[in-house]
C-alpha cells in the first residue's frame, strides 16, 4: 500500500494529529483544530435549525398548510430575542418558563413508567442466587439514597452494602466503556496507518 | 392479400411476445394459500392520533415468508406501507412521522392489503399493483415472472383518531395521586415548623473550600452544566447548585466561567448567576460574558471547554448536569491542570469516570438532594422526606414481589402465581 493521495484523507489525518497533540500540551495546532471544530459545528447547527425547525416546522405549515397555530411557538421563540434589549429583556423568561414547565410536566409520567419498569425488572421470574443478589443489591442501594435518615447503626450498615454494590457496578461500567474507547482509538490509529500512510493493510 | 394477411399475423405474434416477455402475469381470483388468509387493522389505542396498526396471524410454517403491506386511501391513492416484512413479525404500524407528518390523517378512511411471497416482492409487480389504473382490489394468487404472490382482500375501512386519555397509564395516575398526598403531607409538616432532617452529603461541604482555594490562588472557577437541555432534571439540579456556588463566588469576589452547550441553558444560567450575585450584594461583579455559548456539538463542546480549561487554568471545576461520552475528557483535563473537581450527574454510565477523576462526586439522586441540602428550605426538605417514604414503598413492593415469586415459582402454588401476574401487569405500563 502507498501513502494516500486523496486530499481529504490528508486533511482528516492532520486534524486528527492536531487534536492528539493536546496530549502533550496546549499548542497552536490544537487551537486551530479546536476553533475549526467549534466553528464548523456552530455553522452546521445553524443550517440544521434553519431547515429542520424554521422551514419544516414554521414556514411550511404557515405558508402551505395555513396552520396559524404555529404562530404561538413562533412568538415564544421570538421573545428570546428580547434579551438584546435591556428594558424588555425580562420577556425572555416567558419562553424559558414555558420550556422548563412543559419539560418537567412531560417527564413526570415517563419517570413513573421508568420506575415501574425498574421495579418489575427487579422482581424475580425464577428463583436462583442471581435473583437474590439483584433484590439485595437494589434494596441496599435504595437505603444508601435515604436522605432523611442518618446513616448509623442498621441503616448505616445496609447503606455500606449499597455503596459496595454501586462501586462494583461502576467498576464494571468503567471497564466496559474503556474497552469501547480503546476500540475507537484503534480505529483512529488504523485510519492513520492504513488509509493515510499505507503502512498496514 | 395473402402477403398482407401473413404480415399482419407476424406483427400480432411479435407484439404479443414482446408484451408477455415484460410482464408474464397469471391471476387466479379468490384463491388463497390457507383458510382465513387476511390482515386486519385498527387505530393504535392510547395515542395522539396519526397511527394505524396492521396485524396478521399466519401459520407458523410461513414464518420465513415475506409480507408487503399496501394502502389505499378514500380518494383511491395507493401507497406502500412496508415491504418484505418477515411474517413472524406479526404486525406493522402505519404512522405519521417527523418526515411525513400527514401520512396518516385522522378521520380519513384507509384500506390495507397484504402480499405474501416466498421471495422478496418484485418491484415491477409492486408498481403495477399500486398504479392508479390497476389498483389492488382483487385478492387471489398472482404469478408474475414465475414467482407466486398471494394477495389478501382489502381490510375494512380503518380510521385513525387521537385518544383523550392513555388508559394504559392508569397505574401511573393512581401512583401520582397517592404520591401527591404524601408530598402535601410532608410539605404541611414542614410548614408547621417541624424540623426535618437531611443527612450530610459528602462533597457539598467542599464547595466553600473549592471556591476559597481558587480565590486564594487568583484563579477563576469553572462551572460546566454538561450537554443537557433546560428540560432535563439533572440540568435543573445543576442550575440550583450553580446558584449556591455563584453566591459564594460573589462573596469571595472571584470569577465564575460557565461554558454552555445549549443557548436556553446559557440564558437560564445567566439569570441564575445574576440573581445570586445580586443576593450576595455584589451585582457589580456580574459579567454576562462569563456565561458563554460554545457549540451544540458534543465533541466540539468538549474540545472548546478543554481548550478554555488549559488557557484559563481554573482553580475549581464543577461538573454538574447531564454528561455523556465527553465526561472523562472534561474531568481528565480538569485533573491535569490540578483543579479541585466536584462532579455530579444522574448518568450511571458516566459516574465511574467522575468517581475516578474528580475529588468529590454526587451520585445520581445525591445531586437532587444537594440543592435541598444547600438551601435547607423547609418546603424542599419536606419533599426529600416524602421521596424517602416512596423509596420505602418501592422496597416493600420489591419484597412482596420476591415473596410472591418464591411461593409462585418455588412452591408452584397457583394463587400466588395469579397474584404475581396481577402485580406484574400493574407495573407494565
Amino acid at each position: 500500500m502507498a501513502i494516500a493521495t486523496n486530499f481529504w484523507i490528508w486533511i482528516a489525518a492532520l486534524l486528527t494529529l492536531a487534536i492528539y497533540s493536546f496530549l502533550y500540551k496546549d499548542n497552536p495546532f490544537y487551537k486551530f483544530a479546536e476553533y475549526l471544530l467549534v466553528g464548523i459545528s456552530i455553522g452546521y447547527g445553524i443550517s440544521v435549525y434553519w431547515h429542520n425547525t424554521i422551514i419544516t416546522k414554521v414556514y411550511n405549515p404557515l405558508v402551505y398548510d395555513k396552520n396559524f397555530l404555529v404562530l404561538i411557538p413562533l412568538l415564544l421563540g421570538l421573545l428570546m430575542f428580547s434579551r438584546f434589549f435591556k428594558n424588555v429583556s425580562y420577556l425572555s423568561r416567558i419562553p424559558i418558563a414555558f420550556v422548563v414547565g412543559a419539560g418537567t410536566g412531560l417527564s413526570v409520567p415517563s419517570s413513573f413508567e421508568f420506575l415501574f419498569k425498574q421495579v418489575y425488572a427487579t422482581m424475580p421470574l425464577k428463583l436462583d442466587f442471581g435473583s437474590l443478589i439483584i433484590v439485595v443489591g437494589v434494596i441496599s442501594t435504595l437505603v444508601y439514597f435515604f436522605f432523611s435518615l442518618e446513616h448509623k447503626g442498621f441503616v448505616g450498615r445496609v447503606s455500606r452494602v449499597g455503596i459496595t454494590f454501586i462501586m462494583v457496578a461502576f467498576g464494571a461500567a468503567f471497564g466496559y466503556t474503556i474497552m469501547a474507547r480503546v476500540s475507537l482509538f484503534i480505529g483512529r490509529i488504523q485510519f492513520l496507518l492504513s488509509d493515510w500512510l499505507g503502512i498496514i493493510k | 392479400m395473402l402477403k398482407r394477411t401473413l404480415l399482419l399475423i407476424v406483427f400480432l405474434i411479435l407484439s404479443i411476445s414482446l408484451f408477455s416477455e415484460n410482464d408474464s402475469l397469471i391471476f387466479l381470483e379468490n384463491q388463497t394459500p390457507f383458510e382465513g388468509f387476511a390482515i386486519t387493522g385498527k387505530d393504535i389505542p392510547n395515542d395522539g392520533g396519526g397511527g394505524i396498526e396492521i396485524e396478521w396471524s399466519f401459520p407458523d410454517s410461513l414464518d420465513n415468508f415475506f409480507l408487503t403491506v399496501l394502502r389505499k386511501d378514500e380518494a383511491g391513492n395507493n401507497s406502500i406501507v412496508a415491504t418484505d416484512l418477515l411474517v413472524s413479525s406479526k404486525q406493522v404500524r402505519d404512522v405519521s412521522s417527523e418526515e411525513d407528518p400527514s401520512r396518516v390523517k385522522d378521520g380519513t378512511k384507509y384500506y390495507y392489503t397484504g402480499i405474501l411471497s416466498k421471495k422478496m416482492v418484485d418491484e415491477d409487480f409492486l408498481n403495477m399493483l399500486i398504479s392508479k389504473e390497476n389498483g389492488y382490489s382483487k385478492n387471489g394468487i398472482y404469478i408474475f415472472n414465475n414467482d407466486t404472490f398471494y394477495v389478501t382482500a382489502e381490510t375494512d375501512a380503518i380510521i385513525s383518531k387521537a385518544s383523550w386519555f392513555n388508559l394504559s397509564r392508569i397505574p401511573v395516575v393512581i401512583s401520582l395521586i397517592l404520591i401527591s398526598f404524601v408530598f402535601l403531607y410532608y410539605l404541611n409538616l414542614a410548614k408547621s415548623g417541624k424540623e426535618l432532617y437531611i443527612r450530610k452529603i459528602n462533597g457539598l461541604d467542599a464547595v466553600e473550600e473549592a471556591v476559597g482555594r481558587s480565590t486564594e490562588m487568583g484563579k477563576p472557577i469553572m462551572y460546566i452544566l454538561g450537554i443537557g437541555y433546560v428540560t432535563d432534571i439533572p440540568t435543573i439540579a445543576g442550575l440550583t447548585i450553580l446558584s449556591r456556588v455563584s453566591k459564594k463566588v460573589a462573596e469571595y469576589e472571584t470569577k465564575i466561567l460557565v461554558p454552555s452547550y445549549d443557548p436556553v441553558v446559557m440564558t437560564t444560567a445567566q439569570e441564575v448567576v445574576k440573581e445570586a450575585f445580586t443576593e450576595a450584594g455584589r451585582p457589580d461583579l456580574y459579567n454576562k460574558n462569563d456565561i458563554m455559548y460554545i457549540t451544540q456539538d458534543q465533541f466540539g463542546y468538549a474540545a472548546g471547554v478543554d481548550g478554555m480549561m488549559m488557557r484559563e487554568k481554573p482553580g475549581a471545576v464543577f461538573l454538574q448536569g447531564l454528561f455523556f461520552a465527553e465526561s472523562l475528557i472534561l474531568a481528565e483535563t480538569g485533573h491535569s491542570i490540578g483543579a479541585i473537581q466536584i462532579s455530579g450527574t444522574t448518568e450511571t454510565a458516566q459516574l465511574p469516570f467522575f468517581v475516578a477523576a474528580c475529588d468529590y462526586t454526587l451520585i445520581g439522586e445525591e445531586m437532587m438532594a444537594a440543592s435541598v441540602y444547600l438551601q435547607k428550605e423547609p418546603m424542599m426538605l419536606g419533599s426529600i422526606a416524602a421521596e424517602d417514604l416512596l423509596k420505602v414503598f418501592i422496597m416493600v413492593l420489591i419484597i412482596v414481589g420476591f415473596v410472591l415469586s418464591i411461593f409462585a415459582y418455588g412452591f408452584n402454588i397457583g394463587i400466588f402465581k395469579n397474584l404475581f401476574d396481577l402485580l406484574a401487569r400493574a407495573l407494565q405500563v
